[in-house]
Parts: C-alpha cells; structure tokens; sequence
C-alpha cells in the first residue's frame, strides 16, 4: 500500500462502539428488519423447488470454481479477446493505481463531468473522494447511491445503497440538497426528482464509470445489470466509458452468464431478472450513431491476490455480489451495514474486507458473527463462509504471523492464556474431573456478574450435582 | 515489473486446487421441456407483463394502426424512428395521423439536448425475446441505436412471434452469439424501474416509463 | 457434509455411548439424566464414558484450534466399540461429525479416527427418530409449545425435522411456530461474551417472537440455545419484578420424558 492511500477504514477499532450505537437505534432496526424480511421472503418465492435451487447452486458454484482455477488464463485470454474488441485494458494492483489510471483518462479527455452507475469496486477504491481532489466531480446516478451521496454517507448494502433510510429521510434530504424541491414523500415523485437532476448530468458528462458483474474472457464481453436504466446512460451517453472491476470477476465461458443471472437477481432481491442486461464488447463502431468512442476497463487486484494464494480462503472469490449473506444475517439485520466500517458490509464482507484492508483492521468483523450458517445456506455460489470466518480468527490470533497481512495481530496473552489453561482442563479428564467437582460444590460462591453474559441474561450457575455425579447414582426407580 | 506481470505472477504462483471441468452449463438448460411457438410466446407475454410491460397482440399488417392509436390514446406526440428501417417505412406510409416521426439520423452528440427532451417514445424491432424471464433482445445498431430503447419515455417493440427463445441460454446458442458479439446486446425485460426508496417499487428511474410490445403473430392471427 | 443428503441409519442398537456435553455435565445434568431414561426406555444400554469432558467446540469456534485439538484429540479414543455415540446437542453433534475431519486433516491417523467416529455421531432427536423409532404416548395434559431448533442442528446436521417431529407424536401437545423460527438466537459461543450488545439485539428478539407465539414454554435440544433464551427472559422478568417465568422452557430430551413417562422426572 502506498502513503497517500486514499482509503482509511479502521474497522477493528470502532466497531463495538458502531454496532451498540447501531443495535440502539431504533429507527435502524425497523429498517433493516423490515428491509431483511421483505427481502428474505422474495427470494423465497423465487426458488419454489428446493432441489432445483440445489443444483442450480451446485452449477453456480462449478462456474465461479472454474474460472478461479483458471484465473490467469482466463484474464489473458479476456485482456487479448477486449483488446481485439477494441476496448483499453488496464491493470492495477492498489486503489491509488485504479484512480491513477482513472484520472489519466479524464485528464486526456479534458473532463470535468463523470456519472457513474452502481460499482461497489469504485467504492472500495475511494474514487469520488479521488476525482473530487482532481476536481472532477464524480455523481452517482443509481438512485439509491445518489441518495447516500447527497447526504454525504456511504452505502449500507452492496445491493440496496440507501435501504437505511426512510421515505422521509429522503424527502427531507431532497428538499434540503436539490433547488428547487418542495417537501414531497411520495416515492414517484422523489423519482421524478432524480430523473430530471440526473437526466441533465448524463447528457454533460465526457466520462461514464460503471462496475462490472462478469466478464467473459471467451467474447471479451463486459456484462452488467441494473433495474434503472442509469447504467445503461453511463455506459452509451458519455464519449468514454470506464468500468473498474476486481480481477475475479472472469468467467470463462458466455453461455456462464445465462446460468449465473438465474441465481444473481433471485438471489439478490427476490426478482426472477433484471430489467437490463447490457452485454458490452467494444466501442461504437465508426457507423454507429452513440455508444462510446472508447471502452476502458481497470482489472483491480487490491489484496484479491492474497485470498488467491491460499487454497481455503480462494473460496472468497466465488462471490457474485448478490448481498443474500447480508440479507439473511442476524448480525446484519441487527446493526446494519455502516457499523462494519467497510465497503463491503455483512458475511461477505467480512470475509473479503481482511485481504483488502489487512486482517489487523478488519478482524472485529471476523468475530461478529455467531456462525449460525444462515449466509453458507443461501449463498448461490456455495461460499463456506462460516469455515473462512474461523479461519480468519484463526490467523489474526496465531503466535505467526502468518501470509495474511496483519496475521496474528489480534493475539492477546491474557487470552491466549486463557484458552491455554482450558485447553489443559479439558484436555485432562482428571483435571476436569477435579475442576468441575470444586465449580458444583462451590457453586454458591458462582459470580452473579459474569461480565458480558449478564449484562442481558440471569448468571450461568454450575448444578449441585454434576451429570456423571448423577449417573453414578444406582436408579431410584 | 508492471502491475500486470505482479497480479499475474502471483496469481500464477498461487498453489494449484483441485482441477476443476468446464461445468456443463447446456445440460442444464437441456433440461427445460421443449414447448411450441404459441406457448413461449404465452409465456413471454405473461412474464414480461409480469413486470409492467403492455402486450399487444397483433400481425405484420395491423401493428401501424394499432401503434398509433396507441400512441395518440396516451397523447404521445413525436416517436423517435430508425434510419432506413422497414418499419420506420412502414409507418411512414401510413395515412395521415398526429404521430409526428423523428428519424435518428444524426450522431447522438449533435442532437442530445432534442433527443433527450423533446422526444416522447421510440420503434424499435427486437432481434428476438426469451420466454422463461419475458425479455426482449436488442441488438442496437447503425439504424436502430442503443439511446433509442432508453432516454425515450415510451419504448414501443415490435416483436415477432416465432422469435421467442425458451431462455437466455437458448438465445445465445440458437443465435451463436458467442462466434461474433455485437458492441452492444441488450436484454430488456420491462420498463426502467427502481425500489430504492423504502423497498417501493417505481418505474421510470431512469429509462423508459412505458414498454410496449406489440406482439407480431404470423398467419392469420389478429387483435 | 451436506445435510440435504441423507445419511444412513443404523437399526436400533442394543448399545450406545453417551456424549453428554460438558454444558449438560456441569450445568444441566437433568437433560443428560432424561436422554438417558429415554434410550434405556427402548431397550439400549447406555454408557457413559468417564473421561469424556468437552467437545472442542469453543476453541475452535473462537480461532484456537491447537487448543481445540488438544481437547478434541481426548475424546477420540472414548468409544472403542462400533456403537453409535448419542449426542443431546445439535451443536456440539455437528462439531463432532462435520469438524472433526477437518481439524485432523493434517494427521491420516488421528484423521481416519475422527471419520471414523464422525460416521456415528447422532444427535439425539435424529437418533430418537430415524434409529429408534421413537412412538410412545404421550401422558402429559395439554400444553402449547415452541420449538426453538439450534443453528447447527439445523444447518450442520440437517435435524430441525427430527425436534418437530418428535413434537408431533405428541398428542396433547400444541405447537406453534413464532416469527423468524429459523433465526439464530444470537449464543454463539464466545460470541455473546465478545459481541454483547449484538447478541442481547438478537435474544431480546429471540424472546419476544417466543413470547408472541403464545407458547407456554419453549424447548430445544441445544442447552446453549436455552441458557441464552432463558437467561433473557429471566433477566427481563426480574428487571419487571415478575416472580413466575414470562417464558420458561427445557431440553426436548426432559420435555419428552415427562410427557411420556406420566409426569415423573
């Protein structure tokens, strides 16, 4: 990482504070439980046949699974295939190098205008916050991340931006931030709104930023979906059309797509399709009377490497960014996505943010999860991410540091200890015996303050007689 | 070293995971029941309606004045044509009505200001649909372009019946396009929406409002 | 490892081990003592061995899995004999027969051991069910309960059916399902002593939904489930003075002795 990272997420500190301020805002609960619920249910409607679901997961998962074995092949056979299709590839190793790339296009171009449509990967790289210092303003136009942009916040869901915020919120925030807004909360007005704001910036902009959902390296094909139609704007309006996506999010194959947009939309917000699917394979052809003069795409790899390199944690990468794992986590649903401090908020981005961010920052968010496995059972392409989340608390607390960055950080002696002494209690069973014998005889001496646990709940107090005390008994009868 | 070789090297230096075989994406689909052209096009229409779009059922020679009626029922005053394109002649050629036609003529970049707001809705042809998500396909082009089925708040489509995939799988293989993709293909399953705000759904975000299929069924079929 | 596959099942034993858990052990030896009177019942002989302590579980749920190792690897050697090892806790079954393997990859002995134990890890309403053909009357008056199934018994061991199940073939016995069923309770293991303040948001949930349901009690075959659901209630009961419990409940194993042995524990 270089000194004028743009990005500065501290997680790990933080976040207990975020998530009690979180869990005590009653607002934000009523949001996000109403948000996950309604959710949970459309995408449950989508996959009546449970063994259908199965093996279209099963197939999802084979897909992801094959272009990772494949990476490096397939990403040379994509930058060959765009190139020949006309489109510029770049490849950039940190954030400062994908924004470096972005300005210089903008500054050949002269531009000062740039819309862009839903990247979560801009996001990650701080790109705003980059073009504004280069004096290039960068505007969101999906709805929702224009929402969070005007009010200055970041995006609570990788799918659903604004999905903290109430209609009222976002009437208030409309009438305080766009000239000329009355006080309206009905929702196709507040859309007309935006429409008319927005419709005004594409027709300005030089430059179109869009994220990317695959890339297929057999066409050198960008794909992506939206519902709104402001992707679609930044992608054909604009004379310059950049996409910035993360190294692994090739697939091999065209006919991928047609299986993965099965599970991606159903999984995602319970919709059988979006409304657009663009395939995108080059510029305007000379003829042709709109569409950009040029295509570029940024490759990212920003510590994605670092979950390649270990066969366990590639897993990560399958993601499709669908936000079910966030959509179905109690955690989620309790604190929502800004307590988590990063850009990739809930199961999945707890999993991926430790090889953005290092696993120093980021480990709170390893350890905020009960692993009730709500996420691995809806996740489309299969992630164990409940096995990835032990890992990861594994190497942030090894006496090694390890290959992760920041491994072994999170190791505390006294809790080290701690755990060193059960493992001897239990690891003998006369120790055990005599340990468990002293905490039922002296059970009357049981602490009525047991730390965090009786904070909301009665103490755990050890039973007079032990099971195998009982056992031992003859039968009463 | 460039940032490409970095990524590469170490992406090649990473420890090899099981191999794994190309999935078999087609056996899949296989799978789905073969069905005639009428029960796509049923199914086409029940989905896409599903999802806002009006369907109107008609053939090549009554879809004009179907569309225009339609056009001056929902008051719509200029609608935006191909270049060159038979059914931009063939409206043309219709006898006097109050649509006025507006051919794209011109590179978007000199016009945009117009295109974006002084036209009410847009013809164009779809290449072909899918009836498993009721989409259309779009294969923008020199005399169809991509602006023409998005900045439009009306998108009117005419679709041929006998060109109904049973899904996105079959469109792409049917119609091979894997050996030569277009610069752009679109898949448009309903008019521009959002659900941005409070989970309700709007339409009209920032494409059309209104998509309109006028469903061209071969043979003698009419409205 | 995928729970929508089924497992086979064993006919009926005349033998099986008890692994009773160290929660059950030290802090609820009434669900051990009642799964013991169940599966003697139907004619099994239960042995408990002595040197059984803890499953690993928390370890290695909480990033030491040297130290869950440690204690995993004790276990290994209990259960000599190819008889099926009995487990009241969905939890700490997965941990045995999911993660065992796992934590022992690295070692083919000790490896091949914990597969070889894992293929006869059951957990008790899965054993009742599917091994034992559990039916048997049930005696009690009529009561309207919830169940509360653990995550990994659910998830993990694909067992949420066996609970109900079991709940159905008694006769005078509502069941109603409260809101978010399937949600966790927000235990967790370490993570309601590292994450409190999330974990009271989910159990305080956990407990309404319960409350809502109109059930008079609420069971479970995981005690850590129970501690943390019945600890709430409790700590909200006393915050509001109310002497009987708003939500009181047991392990499934106790509830279902009781109902079918005529009310004696």
């Amino acid at each position: 990482m270089s000194q004028n990272q743009t990005v500065h997420f501290h997680p790990a500190e933080g976040f207990a504070e975020r998530s009690r301020a979180a869990v005590n805002d009653a607002h934000l609960r009523r949001s996000f439980r109403g948000a996950m619920d309604f959710l949970q249910a459309k995408r449950l409607s989508q996959f009546p046949d449970a063994d259908e679901l199965s093996a279209l997961r099963d197939l999802g998962k084979a897909i992801r699974l094959h272009a990772l074995a494949n990476l490096p092949d397939l990403l040379e056979q994509l930058e060959a295939k765009l190139q020949a299709n006309g489109i510029q590839v770049h490849w950039a190793e940190t954030p400062d190098q994908a924004n470096a790339i972005v300005l210089d296009i903008a500054h050949r171009h002269d531009a000062k205008n740039m819309v862009k449509g839903k990247s979560m990967v801009s996001e990650e790289i701080g790109l705003n916050h980059a073009m504004e210092v280069a004096g290039i303003e960068a505007l969101e136009t999906d709805m929702g991340e224009y929402i969070v942009q005007l009010a200055g916040e970041a995006p609570s869901h990788i799918i659903m931006p604004a999905i903290h915020k109430t209609r009222q919120q976002i009437a208030e925030l409309f009438a305080a931030k766009v000239p000329g807004v009355a006080y309206t909360d009905n929702v196709d007005e507040l859309i007309r709104i935006g429409r008319d704001v927005l419709r005004k910036k594409f027709a300005a902009a030089e430059i179109g930023l869009s994220g990317v959902n695959f890339a297929v390296a057999e066409t050198g094909t960008l794909y992506l979906v939206e519902n709104e139609g402001n992707g679609r704007m930044c992608t054909s309006v604009p004379k310059v059309h950049i996409a910035v996506t993360g190294i692994e999010k090739v697939v091999a194959k065209l006919e991928h797509v047609a299986l993965l947009n099965i599970l991606l939309p159903r999984s995602a917000t319970g919709q059988a399709v979006e409304t657009y699917q663009n395939f995108i394979s080059g510029p305007r052809k000379p003829d042709e009377l709109d569409g950009p003069d040029e295509v570029h795409l940024i490759l990212l790899d920003n510590g994605r490497t670092q979950a390649y390199a270990d066969v366990q944690l590639r897993a990560t990468l399958q993601c499709i960014r669908c936000g079910a794992c966030m959509n179905h986590c109690p955690v989620y649903a309790r604190i929502g996505g800004h307590a988590y401090g990063t850009t990739y908020p809930g199961p999945i981005g707890a999993i991926i943010s430790p090889h953005l961010l290092g696993l120093e920052a980021t480990y709170a968010l390893a350890t905020a999860s009960s692993l009730c496995g709500a996420c691995v059972e809806v996740c489309p392409v299969r992630i164990p991410i409940t096995d990835i989340l032990i890992r990861l608390r594994n190497e942030a607390q090894a006496a090694s540091a390890g290959k992760l960055r920041g491994g072994g950080r999170a190791r505390k002696p006294l809790q080290s200890s701690i755990w060193l002494v059960w493992s001897w209690i239990y690891g003998q069973p006369w120790l055990y015996r005599i340990v468990s014998w002293l905490m039922s005889r002296g059970r009357a001496l049981a602490p009525s303050n047991q730390g965090a646990w009786t904070r909301s709940r009665t103490p755990l107090n050890p039973a007079p007689q032990r099971l195998r005390d009982l056992l031992r008994r003859p039968a009463s009868g | 070293m460039s940032a490409r070789e970095n990524i590469l090297g170490r992406l090649r230096r990473a420890p090899a995971g099981a191999p794994v075989p190309l999935p078999d994406v087609a056996a899949w689909f296989a799978t789905t029941p073969v069905e005639d052209i009428a029960t796509r096009a049923t199914r086409f229409k029940a989905n896409i309606e599903a999802a806002h779009a009006e369907v109107h059922e008609t053939n090549a020679a009554d879809w004009p004045s179907l569309l225009l009626e339609i056009a001056v029922q929902k008051g719509l005053g200029r609608l935006l044509v191909g270049h060159g394109t038979a059914q931009a002649e063939v409206l043309r050629s219709q006898p006097q009505h109050q649509l006025k036609l507006v051919s794209y003529e011109q590179p978007a970049a000199t016009w945009r200001s117009e295109l974006f707001e002084n036209i009410d809705c847009a013809l164009t042809a779809a290449r072909s649909a899918i009836a498993s998500t009721g989409s259309l396909i779009l294969w923008p082009d020199a005399s169809e372009p991509r602006l023409m089925s998005l900045v439009p708040p009306v998108h009117f489509v005419l679709l041929d019946a006998a060109n109904i995939h049973a899904d996105l799988h079959a469109a792409m293989t049917n119609e091979r396009w894997a050996e030569a993709m277009p610069t752009n293909a679109l898949v448009i399953s309903g008019p521009s929406k959002t659900a941005d705000i409070q989970q309700t759904l709007a339409y009209g975000a920032h494409g059309p409002r209104e998509l309109i299929v006028l469903l061209c069924h071969r043979g003698a079929k009419s409205s | 490892m995928n729970p929508s596959i089924p497992r086979p099942y064993p006919p009926k034993p005349a033998n099986a081990y008890l692994f009773a858990t160290c929660l059950i052990d030290q802090f609820a030896p009434q669900a051990g003592l009642d799964t013991v009177s169940l599966l003697q019942r139907e004619g099994i002989s239960i042995h408990f061995p002595e040197a059984q302590t803890c499953c690993g579980q928390p370890a290695y749920t909480s990033g030491y899995p040297d130290e869950a190792r440690i204690v995993a690897r004790r276990q290994l050697d209990l259960f000599p004999q190819a008889w099926p090892v009995v487990v009241p806790s969905g939890s700490c079954a997965a941990m045995m027969r999911h993660h065992y393997p796992k934590l022992f990859a690295n070692d083919p002995v000790l490896y091949a051991k914990a597969n070889e134990l894992a293929g006869r890890i059951f957990e008790l309403t899965e054993f009742l069910i599917h091994v034992v053909g559990f039916k048997r009357v049930d005696v009690g008056g009529s009561c309207t309960v919830a169940l509360h199934t653990s995550c990994h018994a659910r998830r993990e061991m694909g067992v949420h059916e066996t609970s109900a199940a079991l709940l159905a073939g008694l006769t005078q016995v509502k069941v109603v399902r409260q809101a978010r069923a399937e949600e966790c309770c927000g235990f967790g293991g370490t993570f309601a002593m590292r994450h409190p303040d999330i974990s009271a948001a989910i159990v305080s949930d956990k407990v309404a939904s319960l409350k809502e349901s109109g059930a008079q009690r609420v069971v479970s075959a995981d005690c850590g489930c129970l501690f943390n659901i019945l600890g709430r209630a409790e700590k909200i009961d006393q915050s509001a003075a109310k002497g009987t419990p708003s939500l009181p409940g047991e392990h499934i194993a106790s509830f279902l002795w009781r109902r079918t042995s005529g009310g004696e524990a």
